[in-house]
């Protein structure tokens, strides 16, 4: 059953059950994806599934939902019966609509189309990556973690006021997780993902390089001081806690009281001028966009912070008429409708600033901690309260040379980090979440063994 | 069997599929697999979301899918669809035939056709029928989120419940042939509390697998009450000093230190990858004498128990650790085939969409002989970690987690609540140091997420000292 099809026969049983106002949204996807171990096909993997979740609007304007995975004609009408009779429990102190921009134009990134390169491509592919990273230091004697997929599907839009939206896209994934082992010292692991809109998109050398170099590295590890330090956070450990700490700038956060920020926060100062944080769900790098959200609202660029104050806050259709403003694109669907950022953009901002510029992670001389990952988000983010104690992956420079930390965490604030911000340099990095330059925090606490 | 013989196009829950299962599996063996496994499923959820004085979500879903899985020497292949047709299975399996790359043909000789139906679902077909209804599960939650009201420092209120059934067809070419529902529902307390700069979460949840009635007996006002007095106790908490310390885990979700410590590092699975440091270690000592440890899926109403794994196979007791000395591991189909131990009955998966991998289910630390006053009292500057909040561990081996409610223990007595700790180690390190095992073991349920997606477990202990463990804070 094709999308149409399936609007069509929404549109036939909500008649029967006399719904006058629904909306729906899909998901169909084919999967590949490939194991390895030591040159043997571990597991490969192909999934068909299909997601089709119907809202339905009764007589009172109270809003009921349902989920399936049964898009056969007598699926549909279950759901949305199972719907209709979930609207009689609906949120009746916060309404849900329909979009009003969801029969807006949308833009859609002109990507060429990539067919599946099939399993046993990527199995070789796959193999060959792993012989490589093996080969590429003696240490390295597994690569635990390992996968290569390709993803093909199309997400749908509709409601019975006769909005349609489709889109159609494919995915690629490589993970390489390498584990390093010496005698007498402790296992080292790290990885490197790439994701490309196909396979042969996806620059397989650069994801082997950068897994093994990283691995290496932390070969030679020493213990820390428990102590306060100096701390740059690599583009990719500042976006894990900027997207960790989202909830600042989420309106449905602000009105469920578990946000740090509230309703008149636009404008409050957070940190230094010189610091911009977009989202930014269409850039051209982002290789998971969307170009409309759950709701069929159009993905657009947004900004969080401008200049160290909060510029304004992602909605979904119902807190943007709460809030007084529009949809930004960045809504789930649900009877509870969530928002959530698409692709965190940070930068500095034009001006001169009161920074420290000298500090730079390539060519500083004097004692700091380089933050290269952070660990175990779910578990050490306390998002309602701001703080947080995170295991991480980094280095102590100190005189020039740089240590790898064996284990600590790093614990703090999420409203003091920002405030002390010491510098942000110029380089902004890609990363699979987001982009962002290398950003210096003073006075971190550090819990380390030593 | 012959094709002809059979009488249905597509799987019937509730109905003798054998016929066309059988023909499934021997078109597979028949293609040159050396074992065919089909596992089906049909499910039936439900959640209801109560925030302050006000129902504001209900979220039913439902749906149905198989999973196929082909083995071909120590190779396999899965492959998922929502097709439950003759066709769409077929189909699903000559897909994972060709993605293995067989091409010696016909092992049907192995498959004798499948056993005498298991049907652990026989006494459970009324479960649907004796849940409660979701205007009985909206009343309770509103009584429960009235009673988290206990005075105007608690800012939010939620109370938020779901109900999972799950009906499964499991069938292979060893002849296991096999249905069961599973029925899982849980509920949980979240309040948050603010008073000018100050924050603090408040939260439990509490779960049962089978016992549809459960719902209506859980003491919610208990529940609401240590609920208020955890957010309350942790409201002006300073944070903790960082440091290497003594700790005293509670009991109940205490043993959360185990199942990230050491239990993932006992699945077959880790030992595949070459990420435990226990692989070669059986019947040798890895933790303190004080320890033995126990996984099993056999405990009526914990909400890691099973009546027959996602493999078929019922659940056994497994002593893995028996004071101190490595026993046994915890191992599904695939772990037996590459790593050599025989199966557990712990072949685990979230859904029909992920073949099903070893995965721990009720797991615990066996009581002790002491009282909780005698670990505490063995004690003059340490951590006593009363609530624990997720974890996880590494590809090393190194394990973490948050402490969501603690105190520091001076002297013996537990004196000012800490916020901010987090727990870190290596297994192979910590547990040696499990030095006293109190004589309150409790089970406390939970969701683990692993390769195998997210499964419903009970991690326990009773109260444990831990002699020393790095505790991150500021």
């Amino acid at each position: 059953m094709n999308s149409r099809e399936i609007t069509t026969h929404i549109s036939k049983a909500a008649d029967f059950l006399n719904v006058k106002k629904w909306d729906y949204g899909a998901s169909f996807s084919n999967d590949f994806s490939v194991q390895v171990d030591k040159g043997d096909a571990k597991q490969l993997k192909a999934s068909q599934k299909q997601v089709l979740t119907i809202r339905v609007w009764n007589e009172s304007n109270l809003v009921g939902i349902t989920t399936t995975s049964d898009i056969s004609e007598s699926g549909i009408k279950k759901a949305l019966k199972q719907a209709n009779i979930a609207s009689d429990f609906g949120n009746k102190n916060e309404s849900t609509e329909f979009s009003p921009l969801a029969k807006e134009p949308i833009k859609v990134k002109e990507v060429k189309k990539r067919n599946p390169v099939g399993i046993k491509k990527l199995l070789t592919l796959l193999r060959e990556a792993e012989v490589k990273l093996l080969d590429s230091h003696e240490s390295i004697k597994s690569v635990p973690y390992n996968g290569l997929s390709e993803s093909f599907f199309e997400r749908v839009y509709a409601n019975s006021d006769g909005a349609f939206r489709s889109f159609t896209k494919s995915q690629a994934a490589l993970y390489l997780y390498a584990r390093a082992e010496e005698e007498d010292k402790k296992p080292r692991s790290s990885g490197s993902i790439r994701l490309g809109y196909g396979v042969d998109d996806i620059d397989i050398e650069a994801c082997i390089k950068e897994a093994s170099n990283k691995t290496i590295s932390h070969l030679n590890y020493s213990p820390i001081k428990t102590d306060k330090y100096l701390i740059c956070f690599s583009p990719e450990s500042f976006l894990t806690i900027i997207n960790a700490f989202s909830s600042m700038f989420n309106a449905r956060s602000i009105l469920d009281g578990v946000s740090l920020s509230n309703k008149n926060s636009i404008g409050e100062k957070l940190s230094t001028e010189a610091l911009n944080i977009y989202d930014d769900g269409l850039h051209e790098k982002n290789i998971s966009s969307s170009p409309f959200d759950g709701e069929g609202t159009p993905t657009k660029r947004l900004c969080l912070i401008k200049k160290g104050k909060i510029e304004s806050f992602i909605h979904s259709e119902s807190t943007a008429r709460i809030f007084k403003t529009i949809p930004t694109g960045h809504a789930g669907l649900g009877s509870k409708v969530s928002v959530s950022p698409d692709w965190i953009v940070v930068e500095k901002s034009k001006g001169d600033y009161d920074l420290k510029t000298s500090l730079n992670h390539s060519n500083f001389d004097g004692e700091f901690v380089y933050i290269e990952e952070l660990n175990a988000i779910h578990a050490g983010v306390r998002a309602s309260q701001g703080s947080f104690s995170l295991p991480f992956d980094g280095w102590l420079y100190k005189n020039g040379n740089k240590i790898s930390i064996e284990s600590a965490t790093v614990a703090g604030d999420i409203k003091y980090l920002l405030k002390n911000i010491v510098n942000i340099e110029t380089n902004q990095e890609v990363t699979t979440s987001g982009i962002s330059p290398h950003i210096w925090v003073d006075e971190l606490s550090i819990t380390g063994d030593a | 069997m012959l094709s002809s013989q059979i009488k249905s196009n597509e799987i019937e829950f509730g109905s003798c599929n054998k016929d066309l299962l059988e023909e499934i599996i021997f078109y597979g063996l028949g293609l040159g697999a050396d074992f065919v496994e089909i596992f089906i499923e049909n499910t039936d959820n439900s959640s209801v979301l109560a925030e302050e004085d006000f129902i504001t979500s209900v979220s039913p879903s439902f749906g149905k899918g198989a999973g196929i899985r082909i083995f071909k020497d120590k190779r396999d292949g899965f492959v998922s669809t929502n097709d439950l047709t003759k066709h769409g299975l077929m189909r699903s399996v000559s897909q994972a035939i060709e993605m293995l790359d067989i091409t010696d043909k016909n092992n049907r000789v192995l498959f004798k056709g499948l056993n005498n139906h298991k049907d652990y679902s026989s006494t459970k077909k009324t479960w649907i029928y004796e849940v409660p209804s979701i205007h009985e599960i909206s009343e309770k939650l509103l009584v429960s989120n009235k009673s988290l009201k206990k005075n105007n420092k608690i800012i939010t209120r939620k109370g938020s419940y779901s109900r999972n059934l799950q009906e499964v067809i499991i069938a292979s070419s060893d002849g296991t042939y096999a249905s069961d529902i599973r029925l899982h529902q849980t509920v949980g307390l979240n309040v948050i509390a603010s008073d000018a700069q100050y924050r603090s979460n408040g939260s439990r949840r509490f779960g049962s697998s089978g016992m549809p009635n459960e719902f209506r007996f859980w003491d919610h006002e208990k529940a609401a009450n240590d609920v208020f007095e955890s957010s309350m106790n942790m409201l002006y908490a300073d944070y903790v000093d960082a440091g290497q310390m003594p700790v005293v885990l509670a009991n109940k979700f205490g043993g959360v230190i185990f199942h990230e410590a050491c239990g993932h590092l006992l699945e077959t699975t880790q030992i595949e990858r070459g990420t435990t440091p226990f692989e070669n270690k059986l019947n040798e000592k890895i933790a303190h004498e004080s320890v033995t440890a126990i996984d099993e899926g056999i405990s009526e109403g914990s909400f890691g128990s099973l009546s027959v794994d996602d493999e078929g196979m019922e659940p056994e007791k497994s002593v893995l650790i028996k004071d101190g000395i490595l026993k046994k591991f915890i191992s599904d189909r695939a772990g037996e085939l590459r790593t050599g131990h025989k199966r557990t009955g712990s072949g685990r998966r979230q859904n029909y969409s992920f073949a099903a991998a070893s995965r721990m289910r009720n797991t615990y630390i066996a009581k002790g002989e002491y009282s909780k006053e005698d670990l505490l009292n063995s004690i003059s500057d340490g951590l006593y970690c009363k609530s624990m909040g997720g974890g996880s561990v590494g590809a090393t081996g190194q394990f973490n987690f948050a402490v969501e409610e603690g105190y520091l223990i001076k002297n013996g007595k537990l004196t000012k609540p800490v916020k901010g700790a987090t727990l870190i180690g290596e297994a192979i390190e910590v547990m040696p140091k499990i030095s006293m095992c109190g004589n309150d073991l409790e089970l406390a349920p939970g969701f683990c997420g692993s390769i195998s997606g997210s499964v419903n477990v009970t991690v326990g202990q009773p109260h444990i000292k831990v002699d020393s463990i790095t505790v991150g804070g500021r």
